[in-house]
């Protein structure tokens, strides 16, 4: 590829709002990830006695193993939705430039 | 091609039998023998096809970019879920209740980082390895050869680990000698990745996530089955049997500040881990990349699920005093539980399991260390990119070989040491070392050769130097009474610093070429025009 055709894409708004896109997305995503780890982290350091609570009277399960297993389930759904968000978005604004500059 | 080799393989199996000593938990049981029988010939078989299909360098390294998403996702899964996560995190549920829980969330959430920050650029902008991108629009020399040594420490401790644990393991349930445990273990882990390549090795993973997966789901079922497939009865016969504080958070993260450094080292460790990387380029673009990202963090998310009743049902079924007699860590509670629910005969099917889950780790691991020194230090720094492809696939195969060896040597010299901080060691220098400089190289325009090759010294400097420092070697290896080092793990302080070095530098020095291939990089990186 030229450094012509570089500078056009490069300085193709479409192009640059693709960009500006898929970071913020993925910036957004990382923090999720990042919020609910690190709360949780949080919550057993400073929060044991609430975790260790039956989640109702009577019962062996406590509130920390669903909320455990929340996390784990939480991470992989973030996973999916970032997979739903870029083949709705992300694939057809690269199919589409990539058809635009013949590529 | 090897045929040969598989022959003296087999004798060894066969003769296994007059190795049998007394402890074994399973000895010579045929349905152990039969799977692991099974389980070998298949994969052999996998190795003799996929032979004939890694003559090139693209297909030695990376299948041909012939792997789906969902086939990826497995494989991944297959290198991630080692037996030391399959043994060890349901034998520490079992022998520590929730506590196990915490630490297995801990290996997962770095799955959703690589997605979010790693698995796209990767694929689009590297050929083979991550050094391929750090290096893409830096100096190739001093980056690859940095990067060259952070891959290759993180794999040698991360083998080191798994050979010392599988050849123990392999003793106790076959009752075969460790040594020659470790010596079949390395032996067939050469034959998939020097005859195989990637093609092999992917299929070894995919097998193994297969047989895992299954052989978790079983038990797990099998266990509910006993608690009329009520979870709140299972918890309700661990409170009975063990006590209410096994459902509880307990002394794991008793300090915040190390579980913030241990969280770090496990979620971007897991974005910097080699063998991990490489993975991205055997799909054949982005999208199938980040495909492959969602099915393994379902995988390994249900796995960690699955261990979670295991190491539960083995408390109540096995009972906790029979769990920590054999066994350090209650490392045995999944086989023993196994035993509990279906006699000999699923024991013998889960040690298999447990085995081919070992052995495909490995080949994983194997492949990462030869391609980081082939293709990053022999074709990247002593050759300056100028190699034929056989060459490069030649000294690759020689790569192998020899790592196997060493790996093989340190698995037997590290027998009786205590070994229990290498996995963290190896996390800390992937998270401190690897991730801050592909990180950078992917988003930051100003970063510089000199910041990258500084960040990644001081990632890999401080890693080890306050690993040394820390509880797990300078007291319980080196005999002091207090650590200097006041955590278990140096993550926030070395990744931190990784960072911090590599900003600083970065902002000190100019490359105005590396700044102008940025920006030409941004159309690679983003629309994966020219990408490999």
């Amino acid at each position: 590829m030229t450094k012509e055709e570089l500078k056009k894409i490069l300085n193709d708004p479409e192009f640059q709002q693709l960009v500006k896109k898929v970071s913020t997305v993925s910036l957004g995503f990382t923090i999720a990830i990042m919020v609910i780890y690190y709360s949780f982290i949080l919550l057993l350091a400073y929060g044991k006695d609430f975790l260790g609570q039956p989640i109702s009277e009577g019962s062996a399960t406590t509130i920390g193993i669903p909320i455990g297993i929340g996390v784990i389930i939480s991470a992989w759904v973030l996973t999916g939705l970032y997979v739903l968000w870029a083949n709705k978005n992300y694939d057809p604004m690269v199919k589409k430039l990539r058809e635009k500059f013949g590529r | 091609m090897g045929r040969l080799k598989y022959i003296p393989l087999g004798v060894l199996l066969l003769s296994m039998p007059s190795f049998a000593s007394g402890e074994a938990i399973v000895g010579m049981n045929p349905v152990a023998i039969a799977f692991f029988l099974f389980f070998i010939t298949a994969t052999l078989g996998i190795t003799y096809w996929a032979a004939k299909r890694s003559r090139t360098a693209t297909e030695f390294y990376a299948a041909g970019r012939s792997i789906s998403g969902f086939q990826n996702g497995l494989a991944l899964a297959g290198d991630y879920m080692s037996a030391a996560s399959f043994l060890g995190i349901a034998g520490m549920v079992a022998t520590k209740g929730y506590d196990g829980l915490i630490y297995s969330i801990g290996f997962l959430v770095g799955w959703p980082v690589i997605m979010f920050l790693i698995a796209e650029p990767l694929r689009n902008l590297g050929k083979y390895t991550f050094a391929d991108v750090v290096a893409y629009r830096l100096k190739q020399t001093p980056i690859k050869t940095l990067a060259a040594m952070g891959s290759v420490a993180v794999v040698i401790l991360y083998l080191i680990a798994q050979m010392v644990g599988s050849g123990k393991l392999i003793q106790l349930v076959f009752g075969i000698p460790y040594e020659l445990a470790v010596v079949i273990i390395g032996g067939l882990m050469i034959t998939y990745v020097l005859f195989g390549g990637m093609l092999a090795t992917t299929w070894v993973q995919i097998i193994k996530a297969v047989l895992l997966l299954g052989g978790a789901t079983i038990m797990t079922v099998w266990t509910l089955s006993k608690f009329g497939f009520s979870p709140e009865n299972l918890f309700q016969s661990v409170k009975e049997t063990v006590g209410e504080k096994w459902l509880k958070p307990g002394g794991l993260v008793s300090d915040p500040i190390d579980a913030i450094s241990l969280g770090l080292a496990l979620m971007f460790g897991t974005a910097g881990l080699p063998h991990i990387l490489m993975r991205f380029y055997t799909v054949p673009d982005a999208k199938e990349a980040r495909k492959s990202v969602f099915f393994a963090t379902g995988f390994i998310g249900y796995f960690y699920i699955l261990t979670f009743v295991i190491g539960f049902g083995a408390v109540v079924l096995v009972g906790l005093d029979k769990i920590t007699s054999i066994g350090k860590g209650g490392n045995m509670a999944a086989p023993l539980l196994a035993q509990a629910l279906g006699g000999d005969a699923f024991l013998g099917f889960i040690a298999a399991v447990a085995f081919a889950t070992i052995l495909a780790v490995v080949a994983g691991l194997t492949l990462a260390g030869a391609s980081a020194l082939s293709h990053d230090l022999y074709v990247g720094v002593f050759r300056k990119g100028q190699s034929s492809e056989e060459q490069e696939v030649k000294i690759t195969r020689i790569a192998v070989l020899v790592l196997g060896v060493i790996a093989i040597v340190l698995g037997i010299a590290f027998k009786d040491q205590n070994i229990a901080f290498m996995v963290g060691l190896a996390f800390a220098i992937a998270a401190s070392t690897n991730f801050p400089a592909l990180l950078m190289s992917i988003v930051w325009k100003k970063f510089t050769t000199a910041g990258a090759v500084a960040s990644m010294a001081t990632g890999l400097f401080l890693s080890v130097i306050l690993i040394i420092l820390s509880k797990t070697v300078w007291v319980a290896i080196l005999g002091n009474p207090e650590p200097i080092f006041p955590y278990k793990n140096p993550a926030i302080i070395s990744m931190t610093a990784a960072f911090v070095v590599g900003i600083l530098v970065s902002l000190m020095t100019k490359e105005p070429e590396a700044e102008e291939k940025f920006e030409e990089m941004k159309v690679r990186k983003y629309l994966g025009i020219g990408a490999e």
